[in-house]
């Protein structure tokens, strides 16, 4: 996707050098997410994709990273600016620590600086290319946020990113309960998990899940789900159907 | 099979005598004509004893909703049923055309239609029109070598599967199919689950909305349950309708003729002109 803005053509050296600093286009790019607050918290899920055009080029990356004590950020899109909001949230967490004032950044808190920076690259017609959820517990109180890379920010009870939009939110919004307990949240985004992987061409068998509660952010070591490939329709498609697949 | 009504022996292959014609019209001007688009959730999946398809009932034309209760589950045989999404034009037309085709083909055969014979005519239609029919069909039906379940795409490619979804609203019945189908479903299972994928299309897809139909094949019977869900009726906010907030009076009873100020009187023989 291009942006192209209107510039007076007198220094095409000049413009050249201004394209090239500003996002075009996502390069290597990460899946979906998909979150839901449950009883203690929040939990969510990812896989560990980096998608290099068509081609899986990365098998490891961690799209969730721990903000804080109280926050959990999960990104879907490029991984470079990714990694460089990542930076960014570090220097914040870091500025909150050096204040030294018992007080610390909220999910609350973390979500509204994200909304601004994405916000205000967008204006500038440079984005980080990214769909970023947001989740944390604080002072009791769960959050789940989501922020996309034009802006557009909002919590929810369950969020999901990129294809979990249209694979999991339906499931989401037919079986998400307040009520839930960790057993029933990691079934939960495992189903929605599972569909992601049968239907989306860049989703890999290889996930994580992150649990925020009060104590803190644990994420998972990464694992794959049991797929069922055994319909006896697969076995012989054509039976009755000579000549077509 | 030709549509073409010029008297020249048939040279194989595509026609395409009037390219050229329409990109002079498109040049000087003309605009192509929009077209209904039925945005849709259509289903279908094998359970044990045949099919069962399910389809919303919405039309839309652009961002309107043109019809809230269309007909999108299509008679193709007395044994074969075929749902349609895309262009309401194409779908209707392309399954009319074929189910007539089938019924000259049972006179002749004396036999049962087969729902291969169904999909190779519908393939082999949209394929010669690259794409531009529009049409993008579940297939399902019952026949002497067992149910079966295709999906035809507009360009003519066809796949043969135990549940499948089309139309927009794809995505969000596939889900819930994805996450729950298995094989061996009893009837009422079957149906249970094909009206959950289309209500899923219903409320989380723009394009498809108002009702369920489900259409179930079996061997030697059929059931067309038309609105078998209505999940988005129509709500007053009284339960009586319009409620008068007065009761209206009656004042009088006592009826007066109106006096008569002209005099009619029929004159035979002069009858009005037509």
């Amino acid at each position: 996707m291009t942006f192209t803005i209107p510039i007076d053509n007198g220094d095409a050296l000049k413009n050249a050098e201004a394209d090239s600093q500003r996002t075009l286009y996502p390069y290597v790019t990460g899946t979906s997410i998909v979150a839901i607050k449950y009883k203690d918290g929040v939990l969510m899920a990812s896989d560990m994709g980096g998608s290099y055009g068509s081609t899986l080029r990365y098998k490891n990356i961690e799209r969730m990273q721990a903000i804080g004590k109280h926050s959990l950020l999960g990104a879907s899109g490029e991984i470079s600016d990714f990694q460089e909001i990542l930076r960014y949230l570090d220097e914040l967490v870091l500025n909150d620590n050096m204040w030294d004032d018992g007080n610390s950044l909220g999910p609350k808190e973390v979500h509204n600086y994200l909304t601004r920076v994405m916000y205000n690259r967008r204006n500038k017609f440079n984005p980080l290319w990214n769909t970023l959820v947001l989740g944390g517990v604080k002072n009791g109180e769960s959050y789940l946020g989501m922020v996309s890379m034009i802006g557009v920010s909002f919590e929810d009870n369950h969020v999901a990113t990129g294809f979990g939009n249209h694979l999991a939110r339906p499931i989401l919004r037919d079986e998400w309960r307040a009520d839930l307990s960790f057993e029933e949240g990691v079934k939960l985004l495992e189903k929605c998990m599972r569909v992601l992987l049968y239907r989306d061409r860049s989703a890999i068998n290889k996930l994580q899940i992150a649990k925020i509660t009060e104590e803190g952010v644990t994420v998972s070591q990464p694992y794959s789900l049991k797929t069922f490939w055994e319909f006896s329709a697969f076995h012989n498609p054509t039976a009755g159907a000579q000549g077509s697949w | 099979m030709s549509q073409s009504s010029v008297d020249l022996p048939p040279k194989g292959g595509f026609s395409f005598d009037l390219c050229k014609r329409n990109d002079m019209l498109t040049q000087k001007g003309l605009k192509a004509p929009g077209f209904l688009k039925t945005g849709t959730t259509i289903v279908g999946l094998i359970f044990q004893d045949g099919v069962i398809l399910g389809a919303d009932t919405r039309a839309t034309e652009g961002p309107i909703v043109a019809d809230k209760n269309c007909e999108k589950i299509h008679y193709m045989a007395p044994n074969i049923y075929c749902c349609g999404a895309g262009t309401a034009a194409d779908t209707e037309a392309v399954t009319d055309m074929v189910s007539s085709q089938l019924r000259l083909h049972r006179y002749q055969t004396g036999r049962d239609s087969r729902v291969i014979t169904a999909l190779t005519l519908l393939k082999k239609h949209l394929f010669s029109y690259q794409g531009h029919v529009s049409a993008a069909l579940v297939l399902g039906g019952v026949d002497i070598s067992g149910p079966h379940l295709h999906t035809i795409y507009p360009h003519g490619s066809t796949d043969t599967l135990p549940f499948a979804t089309m139309g927009s609203g794809s995505l969000a019945a596939m889900s819930v199919f994805e996450a729950k189908y298995k094989e061996g479903l009893t009837r009422d299972e079957g149906i249970k689950l094909v009206a959950e994928a289309i209500c899923s299309g219903i409320f989380n897809d723009l394009g498809s909305g108002s009702n369920v139909d489900i259409c179930v094949i079996t061997k030697g019977h059929k059931e067309y349950l038309r609105n078998y869900m209505e999940p988005n009726p129509r709500t007053y906010v009284s339960s009586k309708g319009y409620s008068f907030t007065k009761k209206t009076e009656v004042l009088l009873t006592k009826i007066t003729p109106l006096s008569e100020r002209v005099e009619v009187v029929e004159v035979a023989g002069e009858a009005m002109e037509e």
